[in-house]
């Protein structure tokens, strides 16, 4: 039976219209065997351009289709829907890719053109073996795996239990809020950062669709999309979180302190703990490290005062299991070592800090009470804010980690609020992006900070002159003006970077996702699929993907949670029938696929010494195809029928005109 | 002053059992002027030198950072710049050459804190060198470009060799700015600036000597103290020793055997305020 092809070639606007010759290439592939109709159009994707097609099919019964475009990665779910609802199986179309592969790399029209007749004739020849396939449609479990619980978790948590679904939101701190609660300030609207986030964690606390579980991690991520089954463990906290009733009678008779790693060690607390008032669950954890009953077996006095028998030094490691059919990664960053940089001094200097320690020196209920201070208890009279410390560099991390222009401006904006020191901001490039962003910088700048434009070089105490005994001196070269300046402060703000989690590639593995180059997570495309993977169900959302600010982190909580609803919704899921097929017949048994496949979708049979494809977990790479000594696999639309007539019409000039 | 770090390398060196041996045939490694003028031909004049050291099967061991820096520079860009490999190939085909790139180029500090490591260091030790304060004096060029020996900006290499022979490396947070190098000659005017600097911080900090792994450092702060302290009214006067002097003498070598006394500003003062050195 011959087959009547509809090709359809499209210009995207000038991207390939401007080195193909669009018309003579539709005019050639009229020419080509079985080609019915061929035409050509400014944008195939749009919906006039689509109803050309659809048209045809109907009208001139056509019985396959190829459209030249774009990579199929955006837009061949565009065209299989547009021909499957003119009636044909999605499957008889095929793509060509005559923009990435063609027009988009060279500029000499001629030979474009000569290309993207190559490419065009092999989709044609190729698209005569299309076969109808049907989509498999599998059941899924609405349950949602959310692990992090900073603000980005937080957000999506809300939402999606919001909409009746459950969730279980891992967090591996004692308490949920992560990197905002740390926070005493906002930017730019200078909001109290706990007035607008614990009402939310205590939301999240409170509500009947979320299952909370904290100082745990998730140890191991199975299954596939719609039945996925996540192992989490649970830290013991050595104290039964249904008892307690957070009084806090524990942390008041504990005798001993040890420095807060919540305040990053400026301030003390007890070795029964919560990281601070207002956390969630308000259940303390004792640190096991420093516990005098742990390391020296004595003391035990949390017990002894504990009206509610809450404590539990018994208490062990427990592993849950839990089913849930999507899972969202909001796993947040990781700050920059300033020590790392060792001209900067940090660890060295006393008065050289980081910014989350400044940001823990000037909260209200932080180590000071607020108060802005040297390490010998004076307020400072002249503070540097040093940018992108680890960020924008070819030594340490190469992006712009985003968030610390504002922050800095910040940090000066409640420097200058709370004491009478001047400040100097030192910057490459102020990157103020955001809404209400450049008014905030505007404003600062007119707070009398002294904003100095250069990568500051080093940060000494070694001084030139009498002006600069005592101080710490900050060395950069003034970009303005052409000069090398030497600034005499009393404290240095480190501004430092973001970092991808020290554990992100650990998690990648467990979850299997990828990274960028970076380190962060990968997303499926960085401008239309944002939160989602290369992972089917599995979701990125907040500083896990890439350095964000909170609007940032709360919009992709949100988004996170639309995609996860978008189908957990609907019960069901739509899979690729792209899938690998084994030939009974022709399995040796040899085993090779079992421990290629890289979805563990492989199993072996051992009674009848055969390999088996579980075709849910197939994602269809073809791993397994190429490497079968017997030739016993094949993947379905792309089979060696298919892809040898592609190759041989690739080759050869020989077919039609 | 440059025979005493060549005198006191070789009697350590030996102490230590590490096997010098000279290169034969050797030259200029390209540093001084010449990577200014020409870079190529001064990368070409390392890569001659690596092509022996492989003809002999060996490593390149160093005293001079500028050697270990150029030479360090050229194995790396053979390795890793396919148009730079090219080039300085041509060239040494004319000479009938060729480079495989099996070289490592080491400094003496690295290899003996490596290599030959505490325990023996102090298995040689004749005599107490407790008390002394020294400034230990990196340079620029030791651990730049590459930070492949240490941390770029504060080495501590050179400081932990010295804690094993019992003198005390005070706090130098100038132990890797510059000495002023060759604008000694060009422009003296900043190069005295910036060893004032240094011998100012050293003095701060409460160090008695500048200790030094490299010639033209040692050259610049010892011989031109007095032209600093008339430029500037100050009036120092610190002695100046190599790492491989201070080692010497911790191994009971005599002052003759390690060029000690050829210095322009003595040691010997400080030297017998601490402990009795004898010969």
């Amino acid at each position: 039976m011959s087959e009547k092809i509809g090709v359809y070639i499209c210009h995207c606007g000038l991207n390939i219209a401007k080195t193909v010759d669009c018309k003579a290439l539709a005019e050639y592939a009229s020419h080509l065997p079985n080609v019915a109709v061929a035409r050509d159009y400014q944008f195939m994707c749009s919906n006039p351009g689509q109803e050309i097609i659809q048209n045809d099919i109907r009208e001139m019964g056509l019985t396959r289709v190829v459209v030249a475009s774009c990579s199929p990665l955006m837009h061949e779910p565009t065209f299989r829907r547009a021909v499957a609802s003119a009636g044909l199986n999605p499957y008889l179309f095929q793509m060509a890719n005559i923009r990435e592969q063609c027009s988009w790399i060279t500029q000499n029209r001629v030979l474009a053109t000569e290309r993207a007749k190559d490419i065009v004739r092999a989709a044609v020849m190729r698209v005569n073996f299309n076969e109808p396939l049907e989509v498999q449609k599998i059941p899924v479990n609405s349950n949602v795996l959310i692990v992090g619980g900073g603000i980005t978790g937080i957000e999506a948590a809300l939402q999606i239990a919001d909409s009746g679904k459950k969730v279980y939101l891992v967090e591996k701190e004692p308490t949920i809020g992560g990197y905002m609660a740390r926070f005493d300030k906002t930017f730019p609207t200078l909001d109290c950062a706990a007035c607008i986030l614990t009402p939310k964690m205590v939301s999240v606390e409170q509500h009947d669709n979320i299952e909370l579980l904290t100082y745990s991690d998730v140890t191991d991520f199975s299954g596939y999309v719609g039945k996925f089954t996540a192992k989490i463990r649970k830290r013991p906290r050595y104290v039964d979180e249904d008892k307690c009733t957070g009084c806090g009678q524990c942390e008041e008779k504990c005798p001993l302190s040890v420095p807060s790693e919540f305040d990053c060690k400026l301030g003390k607390r007890k070795a029964i703990y919560r990281p601070f008032p207002q956390a969630v669950p308000n259940v303390p954890v004792i640190d096991r490290e420093h516990c005098l009953y742990f390391t020296k077996g004595v003391c035990r006095v949390c017990e002894k005062f504990c009206a509610h028998h809450a404590i539990d030094f018994e208490q062990k490691e427990k592993y849950i299991e839990v089913p849930v059919g999507s899972a969202i990664l909001a796993t947040g960053f990781d700050l920059f070592d300033a020590s790392r940089i060792r001209e900067y001094g940090y660890g060295r200097l006393p008065n050289v800090i980081t910014s989350i320690e400044f940001e823990r020196l000037t909260h209200a209920s932080g180590p000071t009470a607020g108060k802005i201070q040297l390490k010998n208890g004076k307020p400072p009279e002249s503070v540097a804010i040093v940018h992108c410390v680890g960020s924008r560099d070819q030594n340490y991390n190469e992006h712009c980690s985003r968030v610390c222009c504002m922050y800095s401006l910040k940090s000066a904006h409640l420097v200058r609020e709370k004491t009478d020191a001047k400040v100097y901001e030192f910057y490459i490039d102020m990157r103020a992006f955001g809404k209400g962003y450049e008014e905030f910088y505007k404003r600062v700048l007119h707070e009398d900070v002294t904003f100095i434009r250069g990568r500051v070089a080093e940060i000494t105490n070694v001084a030139r002159d009498p002006s600069e005994k005592g101080k710490l001196i900050v060395v950069a070269e003034d970009t303005l003006l052409g000069i090398v300046r030497r600034v005499p402060v009393d404290m240095v703000v480190l501004s430092v970077g973001l970092e991808p989690r020290k554990d992100a590639a650990q998690l990648a593995r467990i979850f299997g996702i990828s990274r960028s180059k970076d380190g962060f997570f990968l997303e499926r495309h960085p401008k239309l699929a944002p939160v989602s993977t290369a992972a089917q169900g599995i979701y990125v959302a907040g500083s896990c993907q890439s350095p964000k600010d909170i609007p940032d982190c709360v919009a992709q909580g949100a988004a996170a949670a639309a995609n996860v609803l978008s189908f957990a919704d609907k019960g069901e899921i739509e899979l690729e029938p792209t899938t690998a097929m084994i030939n009974d017949e022709a399995c040796s048994g040899c085993k090779i696929c079992v421990g290629l496949c890289p979805y563990l979708a492989i199993s072996f049979d051992e009674s009848n010494n055969r390999a088996a494809i579980t075709s849910v977990l197939c994602k269809g790479c073809g791993v397994c195809v190429a490497a079968c000594p017997s030739g016993a696999i094949e993947q379905q639309n792309f089979t060696n029928k298919q892809l040898v007539t592609e190759i041989e019409a690739i080759c050869s000039q020989d077919y039609g005109v | 002053m440059n025979k005493a770090y060549d005198k006191s390398t070789q009697v350590v060196c030996k102490a230590l059992d590490i096997d010098l041996a000279e290169l034969n045939d050797w030259n200029c490694c390209g540093a001084s002027a010449y990577l200014s003028i020409h870079e190529m031909k001064a990368h070409l004049l390392s890569a001659r030198n690596l092509v022996l050291a492989e003809k002999e099967k060996k490593d390149l061991v160093v005293v001079c950072p500028a050697c270990l820096t150029t030479l360090t520079k050229t194995n790396h860009y053979l390795a890793e710049e396919t148009r730079f490999k090219r080039t300085i190939d041509t060239a040494l085909k004319a000479a009938n050459l060729q480079y495989r790139g099996s070289v490592t180029v080491r400094h003496l500090l690295e290899v003996i804190v490596n290599e030959v490591g505490e325990q023996e260091v102090k298995a040689r030790i004749k005599r107490k060198l407790s008390g002394l304060k020294v400034a230990p004096y990196y340079g620029c060029q030791l651990t730049r470009p590459f930070g492949e020996i240490d941390d770029k900006e504060f080495p501590v290499i050179l400081d932990r060799l010295l804690t094993w022979i019992g003198v005390e490396p005070v706090d130098f947070p100038l132990k890797t700015k510059c000495c002023g190098g060759l604008l000694m000659m060009t422009n003296e005017d900043v190069a005295l600036g910036l060893n004032r600097n240094l011998l100012d911080c050293a003095k701060q900090n409460g160090a008695e000597c500048i200790v030094t792994i490299c010639p033209l450092c040692h050259m610049n702060i010892e011989t031109y103290q007095g032209d600093v302290n008339k430029m500037f009214g100050t009036d120092f006067k610190v002695p100046t020793l190599y790492f491989t002097q201070l080692m010497g003498l911790a191994f009971g070598f005599s002052r003759k055997e390690l060029g000690i006394d050829e210095e322009m500003i003595s040691s010997r003062p400080l030297l017998e305020k601490h402990f009795e050195v004898v010969g």
